[in-house]
């Protein structure tokens, strides 16, 4: 592919348009700040449209003009995820295609972790982000254990719930208290279930490095940002490979 | 009674009729229980704050101790005022702080020491309750000599920085910008916590806790800008999750003017348990009540998790049961801020003749309460240019069915949380829809028969019929048809058994000879 410019209304004409704050008063200097700052942007000449004092302090502005870079698709390197992201009513229709029943989920804060803020987000229907929890899929039956769960025993509730993943969050990481964790979780699920009955392990909280779950024994990681949809897609995945 | 959608007043006073009897039997269960967010409610208005070094407040501690000597079924005030009566510590701090360490033991007393303590607890109690009325009366003082929002709908801002210090200079701001109310946001999860932080707080997850302190700090900074600006900004903090009644003492203590406060938000989204939450929901409600606080309730939420079309009577029910349970518990209806959304797929067909009818239905079936109007939030894609005019709409659609509260819809809704800019737009928006419309309320009339009414009384009869299932529903083991209706799933698609969800080790089923100063002072039966 060749390399592009932004299109207005003409091929090649390069037309952007941006919105900003600057925190200055609104006067003719700060329109002329606005349209350094645009120029700085690449764009030129700068075409500052619109200006709105917004309080003594701060101008608003809208600024238009041709942008001076190119861009080259074939050079783009992005992260692709290896699943799909579904919609909750494909999660829903394939879980039930693959296990023609619910798919059950539990999840817990291991340790002396009492911050349930990021299973709740994931698991709790009000959700996270503006999606909803994981409880809001009709065809996933979540139990959630709360905080400060010990491994025993969210071992036993897995058992006893015939649990086909197991969620865990970790905020603290006082002497490296999340990682020390999971690997004692991760143990004792390998401990307790033959290796193809083993539920789906998922550990996640803000300060995990997503590429490690390989060197802490679980299934999958997720980091800052995840969001209820991501988990519940993921676990479409991984047990759809299981089934097949 | 404008009588626009031309409704039935014999369904609408069948409506209200199975409000009250699916309500009735709630009220019972909430008589016989007591909680330990009530009974901790009970020592904030006796005047007990504070934390330990741990950050555990002392009503927490004190709250535990008698717990572990005497139980909560008879609750706290005799067991601690005995304590106080026999000269164990000089005050209520010193008291816990003895409890913590272990070296003082409750017991029950009975006789005249349980005379002698009732009374002490009265006494110290109803000092909180002076305060609240005390609250009370500056607000209306203030708004009397400072004035008050020029019109309505009020315009209804959030804040959200975790950190009241930051807070507090945004909210001024978005006050000089237009808001007649400012919210502040709580950090995520602190409806799961039970007990309520202490002290100035900095560190939030996308809000800022609510506690004393943070109320106090807000309140006061607003007074100012509201001396400024020569019109009262009212404050709006969250009266939910495990700590409600706490936190709705708290409020009248420091003169919150509006709270969130829905009858089973917490049930169903947040599953904490549905007896602990209508006994704390009855006992915020009449603090609610006393201290002239509007409360805003969550039907807003009904829309986000299922479709707003094929939803909309859940809302009317909810509403019609938040109105029952709040005038029980004492609300007048200028304090009943019922909540509701524009949240219908704006792909739908007729998506705008929907919202009308929906809306118009709430004003009628409420003609004296204030509403609360919430904007779009699960159509709101990220496309900000859209999402303007999704907004635009919005403010439309309130300004024809005279909302009496309106939340502003940011265009970066689901983006971003709101920037300068993004404010500053947003009440461009409002303030051109409501001046461009002017009294179209009043012009403003569908035909008899037409799509409009039509649609309000289908969602009304479809209200009804719900209620009917709800009532209908054999009360097996709680007792209440309605329990065993959240218990099925009647409500959005969350099954909450009464057995169920957190904080049912704090719900304790009231002994004979249970006192509780405040409960009494509150509903006047002593």
């Amino acid at each position: 592919m060749s390399l592009l410019r932004p299109y207005g209304d003409t091929t090649g004409d390069g037309m952007v348009q941006v919105s900003f704050t600057l925190p200055m008063a609104h006067s003719k200097v700060a329109e002329g700040a606005a349209a350094q700052l645009a120029e700085k942007m690449g764009i030129q000449p700068a075409l500052v449209v619109h200006a709105k004092p917004m309080g003594p302090d701060f101008t608003f502005f809208v600024v238009y003009g041709p942008v001076r870079h190119l861009v080259d698709p074939s050079v783009v390197e992005v992260v692709e995820r290896d699943y799909p992201l579904l919609t909750a009513k494909e999660v829903n229709a394939r879980v039930k295609s693959t296990l023609r029943r619910r798919l059950v989920v539990v999840g817990a804060c291991i340790g002396t972790d009492a911050h349930t803020v990021g299973i709740d987000a994931i698991l709790n229907i009000k959700g996270f982000a503006g999606e909803k929890g994981l409880e809001y899929y009709r065809e996933l039956k979540v139990v959630n254990l709360g905080a400060q769960v010990s491994v025993p025993d969210l071992v036993a509730h897995a058992i006893e719930e015939k649990a086909d993943a197991v969620l865990v969050s970790q905020v603290v990481t006082q002497r490296d208290a999340h990682l020390l964790n999971t690997r004692e979780m991760s143990a004792a699920f390998r401990e307790a279930f033959p290796p193809a009955r083993r539920p789906v392990l998922i550990v996640g909280g803000p300060r995990f490095d997503e590429s490690m779950a390989a060197e802490l024994g679980v299934d999958r990681v997720f980091a800052r940002g995840t969001t209820p949809v991501d988990v519940a897609s993921f676990l479409v995945h991984r047990l759809e490979k299981r089934a097949s | 009674m404008t009588g626009k959608l031309d409704l039935d007043p014999v369904l609408v006073r069948r409506a209200r009729a199975l409000a009250r009897q699916v309500g009735r039997p709630i009220v019972k269960l909430a008589r016989q229980h007591t909680t330990v967010s009530v009974e901790r409610a009970t020592l904030r208005l006796a005047g007990l704050s504070g934390a330990d070094p741990d950050g555990t407040p002392w009503v927490n501690r004190l709250a535990d101790a008698v717990r572990a000597d005497a139980g909560l079924e008879h609750g706290l005030a005799l067991p601690v005022w005995d304590a106080l009566v026999r000269g164990e510590a000089e005050d209520l701090l010193v008291l816990a702080q003895k409890a913590a360490a272990g070296s003082v033991r409750f017991r029950l007393p009975d006789g005249r020491d349980a005379t002698r303590a009732q009374a002490a607890a009265r006494r110290q109690v109803g000092a909180g309750i002076r305060r609240i009325d005390a609250q009370r009366k500056t607000r209306e003082r203030l708004i009397r000599t400072i004035g008050d929002a020029p019109s309505q709908p009020w315009i209804y801002l959030i804040v959200a920085t975790g950190d009241i210090h930051e807070d507090i200079p945004q909210a001024q701001a978005a006050a000089r910008a237009g808001a007649d109310v400012i919210a502040v946001i709580r950090s995520t999860g602190q409806s799961l916590l039970d007990y309520v932080p202490e002290g100035a707080t900095r560190e939030g997850f996308a809000g800022t806790y609510a506690t004393q302190e943070n109320f106090r700090l807000m309140r006061a900074a607003l007074d100012e800008t509201s001396r400024e600006l020569g019109r009262y900004v009212r404050l709006t903090n969250y009266a939910s999750g495990l700590c409600m009644p706490e936190i709705a003492a708290l409020a009248g203590l420091e003169r919150l003017d509006m709270m969130l406060n829905d009858s089973m938000y917490g049930i169903l989204f947040r599953d904490i348990n549905p007896i602990r939450t209508f006994v704390d929901q009855r006992f915020s409600r009449q603090v609610h009540a006393r201290a002239g606080i509007v409360i805003n309730t969550g039907e807003d939420n009904y829309l986000t998790t299922a479709d707003a079309v094929e939803a909309a009577h859940t809302v009317t029910t909810s509403q019609l049961l938040n109105e029952f349970f709040a005038k029980e518990a004492g609300l007048a209806d200028w304090q009943l801020g019922l909540g509701h959304a524009f949240e219908i797929d704006p792909d739908v067909p007729s998506s705008l003749r929907l919202e009308l009818a929906h809306a118009l239905l709430a004003r009628e079936l409420f003609p004296k309460a204030p509403l609360k109007w919430m904007p779009p939030t699960k159509h709101m894609t990220g496309d900000v240019f859209r999402g303007y005019l999704l907004d635009g709409f919005f403010n439309l659609v309130g300004a024809l069915t005279g909302q009496g509260i309106l939340l502003v819809g940011m265009m970066t809704e689901a983006v971003v949380t709101p920037w300068l800019s993004d404010r500053d737009l947003a009440l461009q928006n409002v303030r051109y829809v409501l001046q461009a419309a002017g009294d179209l309320q009043s012009d403003f009339r569908p035909l008899p028969g037409s799509f409009i009414p039509a649609r309000a009384q289908h969602v009304l009869g479809e209200s009804i019929d719900l209620l009917e299932r709800i009532s209908e529903h054999a009360p097996s083991t709680s007792g209440a048809g309605l329990l065993d209706a959240i218990a099925d799933g009647t409500f959005g698609l969350m099954r909450r058994p009464p057995d169920g969800g957190r904080g049912l080790d704090g719900v304790f089923r009231k002994a004979p000879g249970y006192v509780n100063p405040a409960t009494d002072l509150l509903e006047g039966t002593s």
